[in-house]
C-alpha cells in the first residue's frame, strides 16, 4: 500500500509543483528584470481568485473567469507597477520590499473587507474522474497541471522569440545600454510586472477548486513561492520551475508520515541546507 | 555622528523620562496602558534597528526572537512557582538567544534580499513548531498565566498594578535604550556601521565581517527577546499570533516610519503606528490596515528618512 501512496503523492506533488511554478515564475520574472521582490504576489495571486469567483458567477464560464482575471490583475499589476515602484527604480532592492508589503496589507485587508471571512469557491470545470489505484482522481487536477506548464512553456516562448520578450530579455543583461537602443526601459518594467501579475491571477484561479479562495491564502503562497525563488537560484526561470517541483514533492512525501501543517517543515530545512552548502541556488550551474 | 552635545542629549532624555514617568498618574486608564505598549513596541523597533539601520540588514525574522522571548517567560510562570519575575526575564532571553544563534548562523551567510527572505522564512519555522506542537504551546490558543510581582527575594515583594509595572517597563525600556545607544557609538557599532557603507572594504581592512553580523543578529535577538517578555508580563499571555512574520512586517514599519538608524526614530515610528492604528481603527474597524498601509507605501516612496529625518530637515531648514 505505501507503494499506491507514494505514486499518488507523487502526482500530488507534481500538480502543486506547477501551480507553484506558475506563481514563482512570474516572482522570479519579476525579480530577474527589475530587482524588485514582490512581496503583494501573494496578494495578487488571491485577489486574481476572486476576480474569478465573481466572473464565474457573472458568466457561468470557468475558462471567461481565467481569461478576465488574468487581465484584470495584469492591468492591476501595471497600475502598480506605475504608482508604486517606479520611483523606487534605481534605490536599494529593499526599499521595494518594503513598498511592496505595505500594498500586501492595504490588498489583503481590502479582500477581506470587500469580500468577508467566509471562503469562496469556485467550481470545478469538469468533474469527470479516473482510477488511480484506490482514490477517484478527479481529471482536473492533472488539467491545472498542463495548462500550468502550458502557460509557462508559451511564457518562455515569448522570452525567446517574441520581439517584446527580446526587450525584456535585453532589459535585463544591460538596463543602459537597452535604453540606448531605443527599448523603453520603464514600459519594460511595467510590462514585466503586469506578466507576473497576470500569471499569479491566473494561478489563483487555476487552484481555486481545490481549496476554497479566501483573503488570507496568498500568505502561504508567496511564502512558498519565496523558498522556491531562492533554493531555484533568485531570477532563474528553469530553476524555479525545478525547485517548484521539487519543493512540492519534498512536502507531497513528507505528509504521509508528519499532518500537512509540519510539512511545511520540510521544505524549510530544505531552504537552509540550500542556503549552507549552495547559497546560489540548487538548479544553477555552478558559477565560475 | 551626532551635532548635538551630550548636555542637550541628556536634558532631552530627562525631560522624555521624566514626562513617561508622569504619565501614568495623568493619564486615564486605557492611555496608561498605551504609552506602556509603546514602549514595550517600540524597544522591539530599537533592537531591530541593530541590524536594519545599523547594519544595513533589514531582517524580516524579529517576531521570532519577540515570540521566543515571550514564550521562554511563559515557561518560566507557569513551571515554577510562585511565578518569579527575574526567572521569567531569564527563560526569554535565553529562549531568545537560543534562537538568535540558530539564525544567526545561518542567515548571516546571506546579504541584502536573501537576508530578509531568510530570516522571514526562519520565523516561520519557529511559527509552525508553535503553532503545531499543541501539548507544550498551548497551539493556537497560545498560554496564559498570571503576573508575577515585582519582588527580590528577602527585600520586597509587591504585585504589579498598572503603575508599577509602567515604571517598571519603563526603566527596562530606558536602561536598554541608553545600553544601546552606548552599543552603537563604540567601535563594535562603528564596525558595523561600516559594513553597512562597504562590506568589502571593511572585510578588506581586515575585520571578519560575518563574526561581527552574528554577534549584532544575537544582540538585536536578546533585545528583542527581552522586548517579548515584556510584553508576556504585561498581557499575562503568550499566543503564536505574536511570532507570525507580520508581527516582523510591523516591526519594519516602525522602523521606516520613524527613521532607521536613529534608535529614537524606531520608538518614535513604533508610538506614531500604534496611534494610527487606534486612529483609524475608530472608522475601519479591523481594516485599519489599509489607511496605515497605504501611508506606508506613501512613506517609504516620499520619506526614505523616515519621520524624525523628515522634521530633522524641515527643523535645519
Amino acid at each position: 500500500m505505501l507503494l499506491d501512496q507514494i505514486i499518488i503523492q507523487t502526482v500530488n506533488g507534481i500538480v502543486t509543483g506547477m501551480i507553484l511554478a506558475l506563481v514563482a515564475s512570474g516572482l522570479t520574472l519579476i525579480f530577474g528584470i527589475m530587482d524588485v521582490v514582490n512581496f503583494a504576489h501573494g496578494e495578487l495571486f488571491m485577489l486574481g481568485a476572486y476576480v474569478g469567483v465573481i466572473t464565474i458567477v457573472a458568466t457561468g464560464s470557468f475558462w471567461i473567469a481565467l481569461l478576465v482575471a488574468t487581465l484584470v490583475i495584469a492591468l492591476l499589476g501595471a497600475v502598480i507597477q506605475i504608482t508604486t515602484l517606479r520611483p523606487l527604480l534605481g534605490r536599494d532592492p529593499l526599499t521595494t520590499i518594503l513598498a511592496t508589503f505595505g500594498l500586501s496589507l492595504v490588498l489583503q485587508n481590502y479582500a477581506l473587507w470587500q469580500f468577508g471571512p467566509v471562503a469562496r469557491k469556485i467550481p470545478e470545470p469538469f468533474t469527470g474522474h479516473f482510477q488511480l489505484f484506490y482514490l477517484d482522481y478527479p481529471w482536473y487536477r492533472l488539467a491545472i497541471a498542463l495548462l500550468s506548464a502550458a502557460i509557462i512553456g508559451a511564457l518562455w516562448l515569448f522570452l525567446k522569440f517574441g520581439t517584446y520578450g527580446i526587450w525584456i530579455r535585453a532589459t535585463t543583461q544591460d538596463r543602459v545600454m537597452a535604453s540606448a537602443m531605443g527599448i523603453p526601459v520603464p514600459w519594460v518594467h511595467t510590462a514585466v510586472f503586469a506578466i507576473g501579475a497576470g500569471m499569479a491571477a491566473a494561478s489563483g484561479v487555476l487552484f481555486g477548486p481545490l481549496v476554497g479562495v479566501n483573503h488570507a491564502m496568498g500568505l502561504d503562497w508567496v511564502l512558498k513561492a519565496f523558498i522556491v525563488v531562492v533554493v531555484g537560484g533568485m531570477g532563474n526561470l528553469g530553476g524555479s520551475i525545478a525547485a517548484s517541483i521539487f519543493i512540492s514533492l519534498l512536502e507531497a512525501y513528507a505528509s504521509l508520515w508528519v499532518s500537512p501543517a509540519q510539512a511545511v517543515i520540510v521544505s524549510f530545512v530544505a531552504l537552509i541546507l540550500t542556503l549552507l552548502f549552495r547559497p546560489t541556488g540548487l538548479f544553477v550551474p555552478t558559477p565560475k | 555622528m551626532s551635532r548635538h552635545s551630550p548636555v542637550a542629549f541628556w536634558t532631552g532624555f530627562a525631560v522624555v523620562l521624566a514626562l513617561l514617568i508622569v504619565a501614568p498618574l495623568v493619564l486615564p486608564e486605557f492611555w496608561r496602558r498605551f504609552v506602556t505598549e509603546i514602549l514595550i513596541w517600540g524597544l522591539l523597533a530599537m533592537s531591530s534597528d541593530i541590524l536594519i539601520g545599523y547594519t544595513g540588514m533589514v531582517s524580516f525574522g524579529h517576531s521570532a526572537f519577540f515570540g521566543l522571548g515571550m514564550y521562554g517567560a511563559a515557561a518560566a510562570l507557569l513551571t515554577v512557582k510562585p511565578p518569579n519575575l527575574w526567572l521569567a526575564i531569564v527563560y526569554g532571553l535565553v529562549a531568545a538567544a537560543g534562537v538568535a544563534v540558530f539564525v544567526a548562523y545561518f542567515s548571516t551567510r546571506l546579504r541584502d534580499i536573501y537576508f530578509s527572505i531568510t530570516t522571514l522564512i526562519f520565523s516561520q519555522i519557529f511559527y509552525v513548531m508553535i503553532f503545531t506542537w499543541t501539548e507544550v504551546t498551548g497551539g493556537e490558543n497560545g498560554l496564559s498565566f498570571r503576573r508575577p510581582a515585582l519582588a527580590i527575594p528577602g527585600l520586597f515583594s509587591i504585585p504589579f498594578d498598572s503603575n508599577s509595572l509602567h515604571w517598571f517597563v519603563l526603566a527596562v525600556v530606558a536602561v536598554s535604550y541608553l545600553v544601546l545607544r552606548r552599543i552603537t557609538r563604540s567601535p563594535f557599532g562603528m564596525v558595523l556601521q561600516s559594513i553597512r557603507e562597504n562590506e568589502p572594504r571593511t572585510r578588506a581592512v581586515g575585520y571578519a565581517v560575518e563574526r561581527y553580523k552574528i554577534v549584532a543578529v544575537m544582540l538585536s535577538g536578546l533585545f528583542a527577546g527581552l522586548a517579548g517578555v515584556l510584553y508576556a508580563v504585561h498581557n499575562r499571555f503568550a499566543a503564536p499570533d505574536y511570532v507570525f512574520f507580520l508581527i516582523s512586517g510591523e516591526v519594519v514599519i516602525f522602523n521606516v516610519m520613524g527613521g532607521i538608524g536613529t534608535l529614537v526614530g524606531p520608538l518614535l515610528g513604533a508610538a506614531f503606528f500604534l496611534l494610527l492604528r487606534e486612529g483609524f481603527s475608530r472608522f475601519f474597524t479591523e481594516f485599519y490596515l489599509i489607511p496605515v498601509g497605504i501611508i506606508f507605501t506613501a512613506m517609504v516612496i516620499f520619506m526614505p528618512q523616515g519621520l524624525l529625518g523628515f522634521l530633522r530637515r524641515r527643523l535645519n531648514e
